[in-house]
Protein backbone atom coordinates (compact mmCIF):
# COMPACT_ATOMS: atom_id res chain seq x y z
CA UNK A 1 0.00 0.00 0.00
CA UNK A 2 2.52 2.66 -1.29
CA UNK A 3 1.44 6.38 0.14
CA UNK A 4 0.07 8.87 -2.14
CA UNK A 5 0.27 12.58 -1.73
CA UNK A 6 2.22 15.18 0.54
CA UNK A 7 2.63 15.08 4.52
CA UNK A 8 -0.31 17.17 5.90
CA UNK A 9 1.13 16.99 9.33
CA UNK A 10 3.79 14.85 11.14
CA UNK A 11 4.01 14.79 15.05
CA UNK A 12 6.24 12.92 17.56
CA UNK A 13 4.56 11.80 20.55
CA UNK A 14 6.83 10.03 23.29
CA UNK A 15 5.53 7.56 26.00
CA UNK A 16 7.28 6.47 28.84
CA UNK A 17 7.19 3.17 30.43
CA UNK A 18 4.64 2.39 33.43
CA UNK A 19 3.34 6.01 32.80
CA UNK A 20 -0.13 4.19 32.66
CA UNK A 21 -1.99 7.41 34.39
CA UNK A 22 -0.46 9.53 31.27
CA UNK A 23 -1.83 6.58 28.83
CA UNK A 24 -4.54 8.09 26.55
CA UNK A 25 -2.53 11.63 26.58
CA UNK A 26 -1.51 11.05 23.10
CA UNK A 27 -4.80 9.27 21.51
CA UNK A 28 -6.39 12.11 22.59
CA UNK A 29 -4.19 14.65 21.20
CA UNK A 30 -4.60 12.75 17.86
CA UNK A 31 -7.66 13.27 18.11
CA UNK A 32 -7.53 16.66 19.15
CA UNK A 33 -4.97 16.96 15.66
CA UNK A 34 -7.31 15.06 13.09
CA UNK A 35 -10.87 16.97 13.65
CA UNK A 36 -8.54 20.03 13.64
CA UNK A 37 -7.49 18.73 10.22
CA UNK A 38 -10.80 18.23 9.35
CA UNK A 39 -9.96 14.30 8.69
CA UNK A 40 -13.64 12.54 8.78
CA UNK A 41 -15.31 11.56 11.87
CA UNK A 42 -14.87 8.08 11.25
CA UNK A 43 -11.34 7.81 10.64
CA UNK A 44 -11.10 10.33 13.50
CA UNK A 45 -12.63 7.53 15.74
CA UNK A 46 -10.14 4.25 14.33
CA UNK A 47 -7.39 6.46 14.39
CA UNK A 48 -8.22 6.81 17.99
CA UNK A 49 -9.09 3.62 19.19
CA UNK A 50 -5.63 2.54 17.58
CA UNK A 51 -3.17 4.44 18.58
CA UNK A 52 -4.93 4.39 22.39
CA UNK A 53 -4.60 0.43 22.14
CA UNK A 54 -0.39 0.95 20.99
CA UNK A 55 -0.72 3.74 23.58
CA UNK A 56 -1.34 1.74 26.14
CA UNK A 57 1.34 -1.54 24.83
CA UNK A 58 3.92 0.64 24.94
CA UNK A 59 3.13 2.24 28.75
CA UNK A 60 2.28 -1.54 29.99
CA UNK A 61 4.84 -3.83 28.23
CA UNK A 62 8.20 -1.76 26.94
CA UNK A 63 10.95 -0.24 28.07
CA UNK A 64 9.09 3.30 26.65
CA UNK A 65 9.08 4.38 22.87
CA UNK A 66 7.28 6.47 20.70
CA UNK A 67 4.58 7.25 18.44
CA UNK A 68 4.73 9.45 15.50
CA UNK A 69 1.49 10.23 13.67
CA UNK A 70 1.79 11.16 9.79
CA UNK A 71 -1.58 12.75 7.68
CA UNK A 72 -1.87 12.39 4.37
CA UNK A 73 -4.66 13.55 1.93
CA UNK A 74 -5.61 9.78 1.44
CA UNK A 75 -4.78 8.14 5.04
CA UNK A 76 -3.53 8.83 8.47
CA UNK A 77 -0.61 6.58 9.59
CA UNK A 78 0.67 5.67 13.60
CA UNK A 79 3.72 4.33 13.63
CA UNK A 80 4.57 2.88 17.20
CA UNK A 81 8.18 2.24 18.18
CA UNK A 82 9.28 1.01 21.39
CA UNK A 83 12.91 -0.34 23.17
CA UNK A 84 12.28 -4.09 23.70
CA UNK A 85 11.09 -6.59 24.85
CA UNK A 86 10.03 -7.34 21.88
CA UNK A 87 7.45 -9.87 20.74
CA UNK A 88 8.81 -13.82 20.66
CA UNK A 89 5.68 -15.01 18.52
CA UNK A 90 3.72 -12.26 16.62
CA UNK A 91 0.71 -14.59 15.59
CA UNK A 92 0.01 -15.46 19.02
CA UNK A 93 -0.10 -11.11 20.10
CA UNK A 94 -2.81 -11.31 17.42
CA UNK A 95 -5.35 -14.12 18.83
CA UNK A 96 -8.13 -12.63 20.56
CA UNK A 97 -7.43 -13.35 24.76
CA UNK A 98 -3.83 -13.88 24.89
CA UNK A 99 -2.18 -11.26 26.53
CA UNK A 100 0.82 -11.15 29.03
CA UNK A 101 -0.55 -8.34 31.40
CA UNK A 102 0.64 -8.27 34.84
CA UNK A 103 -2.18 -8.67 37.95
CA UNK A 104 -1.94 -5.29 38.49
CA UNK A 105 -3.14 -4.11 34.90
CA UNK A 106 -5.48 -6.60 34.52
CA UNK A 107 -6.88 -4.93 37.72
CA UNK A 108 -7.38 -2.03 36.39
CA UNK A 109 -9.44 -3.60 33.16
CA UNK A 110 -6.03 -4.02 30.78
CA UNK A 111 -4.81 -6.77 29.35
CA UNK A 112 -8.05 -8.85 27.72
CA UNK A 113 -6.19 -9.46 25.01
CA UNK A 114 -7.93 -7.69 22.60
CA UNK A 115 -5.33 -4.71 22.18
CA UNK A 116 -3.40 -5.93 18.83
CA UNK A 117 -6.84 -7.41 17.16
CA UNK A 118 -8.61 -4.14 17.62
CA UNK A 119 -5.37 -2.46 15.96
CA UNK A 120 -6.23 -4.95 13.31
CA UNK A 121 -9.83 -4.43 13.33
CA UNK A 122 -9.92 -0.66 13.11
CA UNK A 123 -6.88 -0.48 10.68
CA UNK A 124 -6.49 -0.57 6.67
CA UNK A 125 -3.30 -2.12 7.20
CA UNK A 126 -1.54 -3.18 10.64
CA UNK A 127 2.19 -4.54 9.73
CA UNK A 128 4.21 -5.59 13.11
CA UNK A 129 7.94 -6.17 12.99
CA UNK A 130 9.61 -7.30 16.45
CA UNK A 131 13.36 -8.38 17.52
CA UNK A 132 13.39 -9.92 20.45
CA UNK A 133 15.55 -7.83 23.19
CA UNK A 134 15.65 -5.28 20.82
CA UNK A 135 11.91 -4.09 20.30
CA UNK A 136 8.73 -3.69 18.13
CA UNK A 137 7.83 -1.34 15.30
CA UNK A 138 4.14 -1.16 14.45
CA UNK A 139 2.76 0.76 11.49
CA UNK A 140 -1.21 1.26 11.18
CA UNK A 141 -2.56 2.64 7.95
CA UNK A 142 -5.80 3.91 8.27
CA UNK A 143 -7.31 4.66 4.99
CA UNK A 144 -9.52 8.44 4.63
CA UNK A 145 -12.15 7.14 2.00
CA UNK A 146 -15.59 7.93 2.54
CA UNK A 147 -16.71 4.24 1.99
CA UNK A 148 -14.50 3.20 4.48
CA UNK A 149 -15.39 -0.32 6.03
CA UNK A 150 -16.28 -0.02 9.38
CA UNK B 1 -34.33 8.53 26.19
CA UNK B 2 -32.34 11.20 27.32
CA UNK B 3 -28.94 10.82 29.44
CA UNK B 4 -30.98 13.06 32.15
CA UNK B 5 -34.32 11.40 32.19
CA UNK B 6 -31.96 7.89 32.59
CA UNK B 7 -30.47 9.90 35.60
CA UNK B 8 -33.71 10.86 37.34
CA UNK B 9 -35.59 7.42 36.84
CA UNK B 10 -32.41 5.15 38.35
CA UNK B 11 -31.63 7.29 40.73
CA UNK B 12 -28.19 8.29 39.72
CA UNK B 13 -25.93 11.28 41.17
CA UNK B 14 -24.10 13.62 38.19
CA UNK B 15 -20.58 13.56 38.80
CA UNK B 16 -19.90 15.67 36.09
CA UNK B 17 -21.93 17.43 33.90
CA UNK B 18 -21.54 15.82 29.99
CA UNK B 19 -24.05 16.58 27.55
CA UNK B 20 -27.46 17.06 28.52
CA UNK B 21 -29.41 15.93 25.61
CA UNK B 22 -27.23 12.69 24.76
CA UNK B 23 -29.54 9.82 23.97
CA UNK B 24 -29.51 6.04 25.79
CA UNK B 25 -30.54 3.44 23.98
CA UNK B 26 -28.28 0.66 25.36
CA UNK B 27 -26.26 -0.68 28.46
CA UNK B 28 -22.91 -2.17 27.98
CA UNK B 29 -20.96 -3.87 31.14
CA UNK B 30 -17.71 -4.29 31.26
CA UNK B 31 -14.58 -3.60 33.35
CA UNK B 32 -12.24 -4.73 30.07
CA UNK B 33 -11.48 -1.63 28.52
CA UNK B 34 -10.52 -3.43 24.92
CA UNK B 35 -13.89 -4.69 25.23
CA UNK B 36 -15.58 -1.61 25.69
CA UNK B 37 -13.09 -0.14 22.83
CA UNK B 38 -14.21 -2.82 20.56
CA UNK B 39 -18.05 -3.17 21.46
CA UNK B 40 -19.96 -0.39 23.46
CA UNK B 41 -22.11 1.83 20.71
CA UNK B 42 -22.37 5.52 20.98
CA UNK B 43 -25.70 5.79 22.61
CA UNK B 44 -24.82 2.95 25.55
CA UNK B 45 -24.22 3.90 28.95
CA UNK B 46 -20.92 2.31 30.34
CA UNK B 47 -21.46 0.38 33.81
CA UNK B 48 -18.30 -0.30 34.94
CA UNK B 49 -16.31 -0.85 38.54
CA UNK B 50 -13.24 0.96 37.21
CA UNK B 51 -12.35 4.40 38.02
CA UNK B 52 -9.45 5.72 37.01
CA UNK B 53 -8.15 7.91 34.49
CA UNK B 54 -8.03 5.94 31.52
CA UNK B 55 -12.30 5.51 31.89
CA UNK B 56 -12.67 9.04 30.92
CA UNK B 57 -9.63 8.20 27.59
CA UNK B 58 -12.07 5.19 26.20
CA UNK B 59 -15.11 7.06 27.08
CA UNK B 60 -14.17 9.65 24.93
CA UNK B 61 -12.97 7.50 22.57
CA UNK B 62 -15.56 4.72 21.66
CA UNK B 63 -18.28 8.15 22.20
CA UNK B 64 -20.55 6.32 24.73
CA UNK B 65 -23.36 8.39 26.37
CA UNK B 66 -22.07 8.49 29.70
CA UNK B 67 -20.10 5.80 32.74
CA UNK B 68 -21.79 4.97 35.76
CA UNK B 69 -19.33 4.00 38.26
CA UNK B 70 -21.08 1.09 40.76
CA UNK B 71 -21.63 0.81 44.13
CA UNK B 72 -21.02 4.28 45.46
CA UNK B 73 -17.18 4.16 44.32
CA UNK B 74 -16.53 7.32 43.29
CA UNK B 75 -13.58 8.40 41.17
CA UNK B 76 -10.97 10.83 42.11
CA UNK B 77 -11.08 14.45 41.75
CA UNK B 78 -8.24 14.02 39.25
CA UNK B 79 -10.43 11.54 37.12
CA UNK B 80 -13.43 13.77 37.21
CA UNK B 81 -11.33 17.12 36.47
CA UNK B 82 -10.67 15.05 33.42
CA UNK B 83 -14.17 14.12 32.43
CA UNK B 84 -15.40 17.65 33.05
CA UNK B 85 -12.12 19.31 30.39
CA UNK B 86 -13.17 16.37 28.17
CA UNK B 87 -17.23 16.56 28.62
CA UNK B 88 -17.54 12.58 29.69
CA UNK B 89 -20.89 12.52 31.51
CA UNK B 90 -20.02 10.08 35.04
CA UNK B 91 -22.55 9.13 37.03
CA UNK B 92 -22.56 7.68 40.39
CA UNK B 93 -24.73 4.96 41.73
CA UNK B 94 -25.39 3.20 44.65
CA UNK B 95 -26.37 -0.20 43.55
CA UNK B 96 -23.94 -2.68 42.68
CA UNK B 97 -23.81 -3.61 38.45
CA UNK B 98 -26.14 -5.99 38.36
CA UNK B 99 -28.98 -3.93 39.86
CA UNK B 100 -28.35 -1.00 37.82
CA UNK B 101 -27.96 -2.81 34.61
CA UNK B 102 -31.21 -4.63 35.42
CA UNK B 103 -33.15 -1.48 36.15
CA UNK B 104 -31.18 0.13 32.96
CA UNK B 105 -32.53 -3.28 31.08
CA UNK B 106 -36.11 -2.47 32.25
CA UNK B 107 -35.77 1.51 31.67
CA UNK B 108 -35.08 0.85 28.16
CA UNK B 109 -37.29 -2.19 27.05
CA UNK B 110 -40.71 -1.21 28.77
CA UNK B 111 -40.39 2.70 27.82
CA UNK B 112 -41.18 3.71 24.29
CA UNK B 113 -38.20 3.96 22.32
Amino acid sequence: MPAEGYILLRRVFPVPADAIDQAGQVSTEVRRLLRGLGVEPEVVRRAGIVCFEGEMNIALYTKGGRIVLVVRPDRVELLFSDRGPGIADIDLVKQPGYSTAPDWARELGFGAGMGIPNMEENSDALVIRSRVGEGTVIRATILRRSDAAD
Amino acid sequence: MRLTEVQTALGLAALTPGAADRQVSWGFCSDLLSDVLAHARPQDLWITHQRHLNVVAVAKLRGVAGVVCVRGQRPSPEVLAKAREEGVALLLAAEDAFEVAGKLYQLLTSAPR
